[in-house]
């Protein structure tokens, strides 16, 4: 087993996005094939579309595409952010409109 | 970052599903040095914004031939583009809620069975079979096609893409058409914010801003871009909605994806056609309300995210297929909504005409001068 299997044996996968479950890897993959905007990792991959709306993951992703393109973060768009800013439910809004 | 080229054979403008899948037809079918530019990223406009669906439950009977071809491709695209493209058909049911609309989707049916598309006419009972939870007592009638369904807007046109590249497409993103060089009336190549790339054949696949190019060139369509919103949940167990419910009169669509979420859309009053991709409020409280009307059990269920798009519409609802006034100058545009479902054909059939074949399907009706002649009928299968 060489280092770099050590620190990321396959059995253990590295979830950057929990909603989704989009791993380190599939991310490293799909920059490399030149998806490396964050808007086009969330549409390959899913990444960042979950309930939490990328909150835990879209600092990772914008610090992988930093790294592998050799620009700095702040030149890394983020992801457009769509409201509601919180799940809301449907009976909640379809009761709003009746009064 | 793909080396620049200021030459061609041909260039396609506009990174979105028809943009892509020409590319890759071109490509398929032998033409050499094709280059692909895109303003902003690979499905940034409105293919990464739709409701994917398919189907061929359509009015018109060029909408039904490229409908029905569109889906013989679907079918077998994994395995063409070698990646998956998310391909569910849980069929397409269509609610008609008045007499004058049952029998228009009645005709459409007719048109459709003539044309081998195996739609047919249910009853309350059946449609509850098919989606279960559907209370539309006040509907008269529905109608059901087991092929359609949807794919995912993304997948399909990255595999398209990828695809494309291995055979040879070259892709530039960032890259802005600013203008379309025409010389004697025939076209030279196309002006970017990059520099110029001379090519002896142009493509105009840029959806709700094709007039624009077009006007680039100097010729007019008479197409309009209207906003339209959409929202999708969180992901739930299956069974929700596994067709995708729709009515005309009734203004919706609805569907849950294999994934679990399910994705719905109503056009706002008045089609804002600001080239805004802005969300209202009003909105999820109309869809909402639809919701819980057709679909009781969804009242529990959250709303993870809503956005809009733009429909790139034509006074018949049908596209703009083929070349202009201008020579070698084409458009491949306009459709009206359901430009998702149409790609896989709609790119095959320009391909086959680019590269000297004859077209599977004969798509010379589909000509911008059909609106200046008012031979036009419109398309009523429409949301
Ligand atoms: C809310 C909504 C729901 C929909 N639902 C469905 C559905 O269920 N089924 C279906 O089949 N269709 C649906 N559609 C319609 C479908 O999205 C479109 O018909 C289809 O995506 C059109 O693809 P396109 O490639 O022509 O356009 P686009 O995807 O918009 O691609 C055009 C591209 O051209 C680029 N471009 C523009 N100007 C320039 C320039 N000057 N230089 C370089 N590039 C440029 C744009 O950036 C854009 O990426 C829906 C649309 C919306 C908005």
């Amino acid at each position: 087993m060489t280092m770099q299997q050590k620190e990321h044996p396959e059995s253990e996968e590295i979830y950057v996005c929990r909603c989704e479950e989009v791993t380190l890897e599939e991310i490293r993959e799909w920059i490399d094939r030149g998806y490396d905007t964050v808007e086009e990792l969330k549409r390959v991959l899913r990444v960042g579309m979950g309930p939490c709306q990328g909150r835990g993951c879209q600092d990772i992703l914008m610090r992988e595409i930093a790294k592998k393109t050799g620009k700095s973060i702040t030149e890394i768009e983020p992801a457009t952010v769509r409201p509601p800013a919180k799940p809301v439910r449907i009976g909640l809004l379809a009761e709003e409109g009746e009064k | 970052m793909t080396e620049w080229k200021n030459t061609a054979d041909i260039v396609v403008i506009g990174g979105g599903i028809i943009g892509v899948s020409t590319a890759y037809y071109l490509a398929l079918n032998g033409m050499k040095n094709i280059v692909l530019i895109e303003k902003g990223t690979i499905c940034g406009g409105s293919t990464g914004r739709c409701g994917a669906g398919i189907r061929a439950q359509w009015g018109t009977e060029m909408n039904c031939r490229l409908g029905i071809a569109a889906l013989d491709i679907f079918e077998q695209l994994d395995q063409e583009l070698g990646m998956s493209v998310g391909l569910n058909q849980g069929g397409y049911l269509l609610v008609a809620y008045n007499e004058k609309e049952l029998e228009t989707l009645r005709k459409g049916m007719e048109l459709q069975n003539s044309l081998g598309i195996k739609s047919r006419q249910i009853n309350l009972q059946e449609a509850r079979e098919i989606c279960p939870g559907l209370a539309a007592e006040d509907a008269v009638g529905f109608f059901f096609h087991g092929r359609d369904g949807h794919a995912d807007p993304f997948l399909t046109t990255f595999a398209y893409l990828e695809a494309a590249k291995r055979l040879g497409v070259v892709c530039h993103r960032h890259t802005t058409c600013t203008g379309i060089l025409v010389e004697n009336n025939e076209v030279r190549g196309v002006e970017t914010d990059r520099g110029t790339i001379h090519a002896p054949v142009v493509i105009n696949c840029a959806g709700a801003y094709a007039q624009f190019i077009a006007r680039m060139a100097g010729i007019e369509i008479p197409n309009w871009a209207e906003r339209h919103e959409i929202m999708i949940t969180e992901p739930v167990a299956p069974g929700v909605c596994p067709c995708m419910l729709m009515s005309f009169s009734g203004n919706y669509y609805i569907q849950q994806r294999p994934h679990g979420s399910i994705i719905c859309g109503m056009s706002p009053a008045g089609h804002p056609e600001d080239f805004e991709n802005r969300s209202t409020w009003q909105f999820i409280e109309e869809m909402s309300k639809t919701l819980v009307r057709l679909l009781p059990r969804t009242k529990g269920i959250r709303i993870a995210r809503q956005w809009s798009g733009l429909y790139d519409m034509t006074p018949d609802a049908q596209p703009i297929i083929g070349e202009t006034d201008v020579k070698n100058f084409y458009h491949s545009t306009g459709y009206s909504g359901h430009g998702f479902m149409l790609a896989p054909v709609a790119g095959k059939i320009l391909a086959q005409h680019i590269a000297g074949k004859t077209p599977d399907i004969d798509f010379s009706m589909l000509d911008y001068r059909r609106f200046a002649r008012g031979e036009h009928i419109r398309e009523s299968n429409v949301v």
